[in-house]
């Protein structure tokens, strides 16, 4: 309910929400010392060396930064590939 | 008496780090407690044009750290205030005048003899930053609800931490509560959320703040101004009470009030 109000009030275009989500990516960045662009080859790399192990799908692999308090964390979701998956396609 | 010293700090210049400590000070003073202030932007001073005192100005703190004065004859006591004091920093040497050590050594000196020490820090992270929180027991972190003050804030709260003087506590100055129920400003709550420390207090823009800075006399002693109130409430955090916050971006406004309607938590 509140959110279909949010979206008539249109609460996603006000300037205080867009300086709040900049910010948050913002400050991952600066307490890490990792720029965005860093985080694209840290995934790609995460993605080469998994894949020497185990089957994973590279598209579907997310690697994102989250805050807990004035922690960060790096979160990554690796979905592995179905070994069923797998036969049928092979 | 044993004083504490709170380092006043923010990152960027212009959100009222100076405005903050002598009002602070002033409060504190104002209900009884011994207070010296001391001007830590040597080549910018500006604490004391801001507490009406720069026309009594003798010596400065480079001269009490280089000997050419005692730590007293650079005391400068308020007007107003018989329990305020003000230790000007100096106007035409360079930050490097004064190091870390030097600045511990001068609170250690000022503790036994009064309440409370507050340092006011020049803007930036660089030698003056260091000096200023070399001898606090507490840092103050002021910011703006904006993008840029809020950035540099996040960035002062971690050096902070890093020196283990943390964790500092938050003031959030300058809020238009007009503009924050419109949601062109950063509500109280965004800030903390982002910043993830403990609120010390929040004020309200106040053109009466320009006011008593033109005249040199602190807006605490203002018993009008909403913002000398959020000033009063801070010095009474500081020592220990529990004070609730001014209610300034809470559900105000028609439109606000009408959506407080379908949300029971409210905004």
């Amino acid at each position: 309910m509140s959110g279909f109000l949010d979206r008539l009030m249109g609460k996603d275009h006000r300037s205080a929400n867009q300086a709040k989500e900049r910010l948050k990516l913002v400050l991952v960045h600066d307490r890490t010392d990792l720029a965005p662009g860093k985080l694209e080859a840290l995934k790609d790399e995460l993605i080469a060396v998994i894949s020497r192990y185990v089957e994973i799908e590279p598209d579907a692999v997310r690697v994102e930064m989250e805050q807990e308090g004035r922690q960060q964390r790096l979160i990554a979701d690796i979905p592995l590939r179905a070994a069923a998956q797998r036969r049928r396609r092979g | 008496m044993v004083a504490k010293v709170v380092t006043v700090s923010s990152g960027k210049g212009g959100v009222g780090k100076t405005t903050a400590t002598a009002n602070m000070a002033a409060a504190l003073a104002a209900g009884g407690q011994k207070v010296v202030c001391i001007d830590g932007d040597i080549g910018l001073r500006n604490l004391d044009v801001v507490m009406g005192l720069e026309n009594r100005i003798v010596y400065d703190i480079v001269d009490v750290v280089e000997g050419r004065c005692r730590l007293r004859q650079a005391m400068i006591r308020d007007k107003r205030l018989p329990e305020l004091y003000l230790i000007p920093a100096a106007q035409t040497r360079d930050k490097n005048a004064v190091s870390p050590s030097d600045m511990v050594r001068l609170c250690d000196d000022l503790r036994t003899d009064s309440d409370w020490i507050l340092i006011d820090s020049p803007a930036g992270i660089e030698r003056g930053f260091r000096n200023a929180i070399a001898p606090a027991d507490i840092v103050v972190v002021i910011t703006n609800p904006e993008v840029s003050a809020v950035r540099d804030a996040d960035r002062v709260i971690g050096l902070v931490e890093a020196e283990e003087k943390g964790p500092a506590r938050l003031i959030i100055n300058r809020i238009k509560p007009e503009m924050v129920r419109r949601g062109e400003m950063l509500t109280t709550e965004d800030v903390l959320e982002l910043l993830a420390i403990d609120l010390l207090g929040i004020v309200p823009e106040d053109e009466r703040v320009v006011v008593s800075t033109n005249r040199g006399t602190p807006i605490v002693l203002d018993g009008k101004s909403l913002a000398g109130q959020a000033f009063r409430n801070i010095a009474r955090r500081l020592q220990g009470d529990s004070v609730p916050f001014l209610e300034l971006d809470n559900q105000g406004g028609l439109l606000g009030r009408i959506k407080g309607l379908f949300r029971p938590g409210g905004d």
